[in-house]
């Protein structure tokens, strides 16, 4: 078991599956360079052909890593969520519709690995966390790792996995460091993680707001709160069982959220335990997501958007009351 | 260039396949036989034909929503075509897809789009995995003069180039995009003259003569294979009838002249092929009407066909999402 950085744990993913088939290879920009980390010495090992380095036209080339992948090879494609923006016909109209469309005769085993910045001065247009836009569109699988092991496993999974898949990698874990396991394998989608158990509250939390509700736990044990928090991973699928399992034994719902709130994951898994967990419930579920504005440049006014420990302890108190 | 007897008969056959098809579309369309949009290929049928032709059957192709044609050229289902706009467990896609997605993908047919441009990308896509992978198959898309104007499109052509990719960018300059004339959304005189903004040959082609479009498109694959890259072809055609069915009976407007129609349906490409065969010698009256009259009756017979198909039951609906299962939310 070795400590490794996230940012590492993608890198190992890549190489891992770029050796196991000869079909993977990756595409994005700088990506020779590795100005983002994750595709370090891929050059070196799998050479210009698996390894290219795109002009600034994310719609063409999204579009032709779909086209590749309906003829038989596995894209990575490589791209911060800000430019998926400009890509958004290729991802949407082709990449998540193609399959139905087509009657099932198109297979699309492409991976878009999505980098989402935030929280760090980078101002509204490099900010985005736009999972929830996503999971609101049938055909895409999405993917939210929140640890090392598994960004690692989760990538493994939608390499090897037959559907488009976005991984939204969380920058603000970037420099994360984390067990992972030397023979860490893929890791199956629709199956959450409980990061702790506990019996007064369940949070659920996605990508980096997992840390945060940690903290959150930490010092609400100190008051004598028990908390569980239940990472789901993925978002679509989404582990409902595992959600609905820790509201039964907590009665209590928290959900953590990076992204905006309206329409959000954190929206969908409230409606979802309103739905099928009502009488579980002993007080009204708490959304703690991103207030619904644009994310300001100054550190005065961005750290006041997302979630983090005090306002997710405020709001297990809000359901202890 | 030298084509055999075969593939000149051929050319015919599947451009009265294209027109019969066509017309029996909205015959039925008329009588509400299914519902929807379709836009009529007729007029253009020596585009698609004469490029398929030039294509192997392991070869690509995409294309848009002026789709109808593009599978029949290269050798599609004409049951599995009528079917699909009949909306029956029969067509291509299982009714899933409609006039405008139709793709038989065990021929090769990646699929037409309804969102213009938004095949360039993706055909340029399965070139680039022929290059990866250092195969020889081919990729060509079809678009229009609008379409020529989407970013999707230019993109894909300076990767292409960029990258050698074996792709052939097949614009159907139909001159309209719905009303508006290329004249008035172009820049430049022809649609080809783009090419040399990505260094790639850019050929101007008679679109109402198959043999033409066979003959540029053949030169084109040759390029792709031998990994000399793209090439942009322009095959000038016209649409004879509206942009969509039904569409004529709204739009509050002309845009083109009947002298302009009647002008371009005088240069026939149906005529220009049978006239070029018999002045040749090479088929007699007879044998050009029996193949229309042939192909007249596949035509007809894919009606009863989707008739007879059923359509899909409740349980079709969430059958085909995903290639890896996953519940239901």
């Amino acid at each position: 078991m070795a400590q490794t950085v996230f940012v590492e744990a993608i890198n190992q993913a890549l190489v891992e599956e770029m050796r196991r088939d000869e079909s993977v290879y990756i595409m994005g920009e700088d990506i020779r360079r590795a100005v983002y980390g994750a595709t370090a010495n891929l050059l070196t090992e799998f050479g210009e052909k698996r390894v290219l380095d795109t002009p600034l036209s994310e719609n063409g080339f999204f579009g032709a890593a779909i086209g590749s992948s309906l003829v038989g090879m596995r894209p990575v494609v490589e791209t911060l969520t800000s430019f998926m923006w400009v890509a958004m016909d290729q991802i949407i109209s082709q990449a998540a519709k193609m399959r139905y469309m087509f009657g099932g005769q198109a297979t699309l085993p492409v991976t878009f690995r999505a980098t989402m910045y935030y929280g760090g001065g980078s101002a509204a247009h490099h900010s985005d966390r736009s999972y929830p836009m996503f999971m609101n569109m049938p055909g895409l699988k999405i993917i939210v790792p929140s640890n090392p092991a598994d960004m690692k496993g989760l990538l493994k999974q939608s390499i090897r996995d037959n559907d488009p898949c976005i991984v939204f990698e969380d920058g603000t874990l970037f420099g994360m460091r984390g067990e992972v396991p030397d023979n860490q394998d893929a890791i199956p989608f629709g199956k959450a993680r409980v990061v702790r158990e506990g019996t007064d509250a369940t949070i659920v939390a996605i990508a980096g707001a997992v840390g945060h509700a940690e903290r959150a736990a930490d010092e609400l044990s100190n008051e004598g709160v028990s908390v569980e928090i239940i990472d789901p991973r993925t978002l679509v699928p989404l582990d409902k069982k595992a959600i609905l399992d820790s509201v039964e034994k907590t009665g209590r719902l928290i959900i953590a959220d990076p992204a905006h709130k309206v329409c959000s994951a954190a929206s969908e898994i409230a409606s979802i335990v309103a739905q099928e967990g009502f009488w579980s419930l002993q007080a009204p579920i708490q959304k703690v997501a991103a207030e619904q504005v644009h994310i300001p440049y100054t550190p005065s006014l961005e750290s006041l958007v997302y979630p983090n420990p005090e306002k997710i302890k405020a709001a297990v108190r809000t359901t202890l009351e | 260039m030298e084509i055999s007897k075969e593939t000149l008969m051929l050319m015919l056959r599947r451009m009265w396949t294209i027109r019969h098809f066509e017309e029996k579309v909205m015959e039925m369309h008329s009588a509400g036989e299914f519902a929807g949009g379709a836009h009529p290929y007729i007029g253009e049928e020596a585009v698609a034909v004469g490029a398929c032709l030039a294509l192997e059957s392991t070869d690509y192709i995409a294309g848009n929503h002026r789709s109808h044609g593009h599978p029949l050229a290269k050798g599609g289902s004409v049951n599995g075509a009528m079917a699909e706009l009949y909306g029956r467990v029969g067509g291509y896609c299982k009714g899933k897809g409609g006039s405008m997605h139709l793709a038989d993908f065990s021929i090769g047919i990646l699929g037409e789009s309804g969102i213009v441009a938004s095949s360039v990308p993706v055909a340029t896509g399965a070139a680039l995995a022929s290059h990866i992978r250092g195969e020889d198959f081919v990729s060509m898309v079809f678009f229009g003069d609008g379409a020529s104007n989407q970013g999707a499109c230019h993109e894909s052509m300076n990767l292409a180039a960029l990258w050698k990719l074996p792709v052939i960018f097949l614009c159907e300059n139909n001159q309209f995009a719905v009303t508006t004339s290329y004249r008035n959304s172009v820049a430049v005189e022809h649609i080809s003259d783009r090419a040399s903004a990505y260094n790639m040959p850019g050929v101007l082609v008679d679109g109402q003569d198959c043999i033409a479009m066979y003959e540029a498109t053949t030169e084109a694959v040759r390029r792709a294979r031998a990994g000399e890259g793209p090439t942009l072809i322009e095959g000038l055609t016209f649409r004879y009838e509206e942009h969509s069915l039904g569409l004529g009976r709204v739009r509050r407007g002309e845009y083109r002249t009947q002298e302009e129609i009647d002008a371009w349906r005088k240069r026939d490409p149906l005529v220009i092929h049978t006239e070029r065969l018999i002045s040749q010698g090479i088929a007699t009256q007879e044998e050009c009407d029996a193949v229309s009259a042939e192909v007249l009756k596949e035509v007809e017979g894919s009606v009863e066909f989707a008739r007879n198909s059923p359509f899909p039951g409740p349980e079709a609906l969430f059958e085909d999402m995903w290639a890896d299962e996953i519940p239901a939310p």
